[in-house]
């Protein structure tokens, strides 16, 4: 059937640009692989007929969130020092725990008895969505609001560039001590 | 074989299970944060599929779409505090910012 076809495309997509994620060393192609597994994770809302979360997944993540990382990526990239980035001593255990990890989920996933009702039709969800947010999720909606303000303002404030402000010492002085003590 | 329940939550676990592995081991700031949204993807594809497979059900998606409001928020603030990080260090090894040990 097509859409099975159309899932195993999506979930390959999906999975395996996010094991490119994982495993590259280059930042910046783990950066433009995390767009396929976004785009990959959007087709599996659409096939889902969660269409608005498709919408969403695509607007939000892959043009917001995903041009932010890029961006931070170019802006703090540094001469690649030594081997890669990361220690074989804490490659082996990770990898253990995030199988042991995958292992019992997927044991939780198989061993279910999930009270599955055959699929409910497929019809655009997204009236019944806004429906829902201005009714039984009124109150998380608004504090959501305000959550994305206070996030705006902190990063506003986190980026602001205070150096002609810390010439009164303290501030100005601690961050040239630092740099001594690494190298 | 029909594409089930079973199947998108497979997907998920798999993408949980990669993005705890990347917040174990990159040491790069913002390859960690990579991590993360593989996780919190996971948790809504889960969402999204419980959903589907309820009767009327829309509560996930309700859910799956604050996560993804908080998700941008949260990407935005860590990667303003990354880019502090830069500013301040000089890097954004997680492993180099360890002056209040010291």
């Amino acid at each position: 059937m097509s859409g099975d076809l159309a899932f195993y495309g999506f979930a390959a997509l999906t999975v395996l640009s996010a094991f490119y994620v994982v495993f590259s060393r280059n930042i910046v192609h783990a950066g433009f692989s995390l767009l396929f597994t976004l785009f990959g994770v959007a087709g599996l809302y659409a096939m889902l007929a969660a269409d608005f979360l498709a919408a969403t997944q695509v607007i939000v993540y892959i043009g917001g969130v995903l041009v932010l990382i890029l961006f931070t990526v170019m802006m703090t990239r540094i001469p690649r020092r030594g081997a890669g980035g990361r220690g074989l001593d804490r490659f082996v255990p990770a990898g253990v725990f995030a199988l042991l990890l995958f292992a019992l989920l997927y044991k939780v996933i198989t061993g279910t008895p999930w009270a599955e009702k055959a699929p409910v039709s497929a019809d655009p969800t997204t009236a019944r969505l806004g429906a829902s947010f201005l009714t039984d999720f009124v109150f998380p909606f608004e504090f959501v609001s305000l959550i994305l303000l206070a996030a705006m303002i902190g990063a506003a404030i986190l980026i602001r560039d205070r150096r002609p402000a810390a010439d009164d010492g303290a501030g100005g002085a601690a961050a040239p001590t630092g740099e001594e003590e690494r190298s | 074989m029909n594409a089930g329940l079973e199947h998108f939550l497979t997907v998920g676990a798999l993408l949980f299970g990669l993005g705890v592995f990347a917040v174990l081991t990159r040491r790069n700031a913002v390859g960690l944060l990579m991590g993360v949204e593989l996780i919190l993807n996971a948790a809504n594809l889960n969402f999204a599929a419980f959903a589907r497979y309820v009767e009327h059900g829309i509560d996930g998606q309700v859910l799956a779409a604050f996560v993804i409001v908080l998700a941008a928020a949260e990407a935005a603030v860590a990667l303003a505090i990354v880019l502090a990080m830069f500013r301040n260090f000089g890097t954004v090894h997680v492993d180099a910012v360890d002056r209040l040990r010291r």
